[in-house]
């Protein structure tokens, strides 16, 4: 059986959900309370993290899948800097050209918002793939262990 | 304010002594958790100090670390360290300790430390009052890296993004490697 016991799987697929929705949470409000794009992606990043520990590497990948993470990396990273170049129709790099909005709302502070969004896919993804590769690394040394030992 | 500092005394004696751990134990894996020990004791300092922001994100980076840290240790079979301890290298950190401790002593010896948080400059004088108006965002420290500060925030993404695709190249390249060895066999 691959992954962990019973126990373990069964609360994580209980569980998982539960932390997406509180890192997506940590991301949405992160200009009104504390957190942020970063802290918020690698919460969404620790979720799948748990789910490949526990289910192993097949399950994780058919639910955000290696190609998947590559995009959404390289996506959170060039719309990031899309934001920043938005601001030159005001004249220079990273003006809030966006409206601000109400205060103490969710859709204010102009450009604060999405940019926190970039950086969550950004940070979360490029964290996954960092542990997908520990996995792929260690699925080579075992092999590698293997075929020293019967050579 | 009221006065925090017994309590960040106690947590700084303890990340002490939890880096000492780190250092002097002979097993890779208490190593790795004295480390991580070290870490969200520093998380709680931050949240003593005011910093929320921080403190999440030093936690959650912390726990992410920890995952990383033992997933590669439990790969190695022997966990004992058996190098014995460079002689250089003591005198050479006890001589730059020296060093720091005494310059500190020249510049703090007689005016002693400043308090904390104080003064208050400028630039930051002039974010804390033009935040919340300027922004719209009530969380000041978002405020200030995504707004007036988001180009450093670019440049800090850019360094994480090369980082993480150049870590990706070196440990997809033994995948991809291992793969075409063993599809002919």
């Amino acid at each position: 059986m691959k992954g962990l016991t019973l126990i373990v799987k069964t609360i994580t697929d209980f569980v998982v959900a539960f932390i997406v929705i509180f890192g997506a949470y940590i991301v949405l409000y992160g200009h009104l309370t504390p957190g942020g794009g970063f802290a918020g992606g690698v919460i969404v990043a620790c979720a799948f993290i748990l789910l490949m520990l526990a289910h192993g590497k097949d399950v994780a990948f058919s639910r955000l899948g290696e190609r998947t993470a590559h995009v959404l990396d390289s996506a959170g990273a060039f719309a990031f800097l899309l934001i920043g170049w938005v601001g030159m129709t005001a004249g220079f790099f990273f003006i809030n050209v966006f409206g601000r909005g109400e205060q103490f709302k969710l859709l204010s502070s102009g450009m604060i918002l999405p940019a926190n969004i970039a950086i969550a896919f950004k940070v979360g993804s490029s964290l996954f793939l960092v542990f997908s590769a520990l996995a792929i690394f260690r699925r080579r040394s075992f092999r590698s262990m293997i075929e020293d030992e019967l050579s | 304010m009221e006065n925090i500092a017994p309590q960040l005394y106690t947590l700084l004696v303890f990340m002490v002594i939890g880096s000492l751990v780190a250092i002097e134990t002979r097993n890779l894996l208490s190593a790795v958790i004295s480390v991580s020990a070290v870490g969200f004791a520093l998380s709680v300092a931050f949240l003593f100090l005011g910093a929320p922001d921080i403190a999440i994100t030093q936690l959650v980076v912390e726990v992410l670390v920890l995952i990383i840290l033992i997933r590669g240790t439990i790969l190695i079979d022997n966990t004992a360290i058996e190098t014995h301890r460079d002689t250089l290298a003591v005198i050479a950190s006890l001589i730059f300790f020296g060093l720091i401790l005494g310059f500190g002593a020249m510049i703090f010896g007689s005016t002693g430390f400043p308090n904390f948080g104080e003064p208050l400059m400028n630039v930051s004088r002039v974010y804390v009052m033009r935040g919340l108006p300027e922004t719209h965002a009530a969380n000041i420290v978002t405020s200030i890296i995504l707004d007036f500060r988001a180009y450093d925030t670019l440049g800090e993404a850019t360094v994480l993004f090369a980082s993480i695709l150049g870590a990706l190249a070196i440990l997809r390249k033994d995948g991809k490697a291992a793969r075409r060895e063993v599809a002919p066999a």
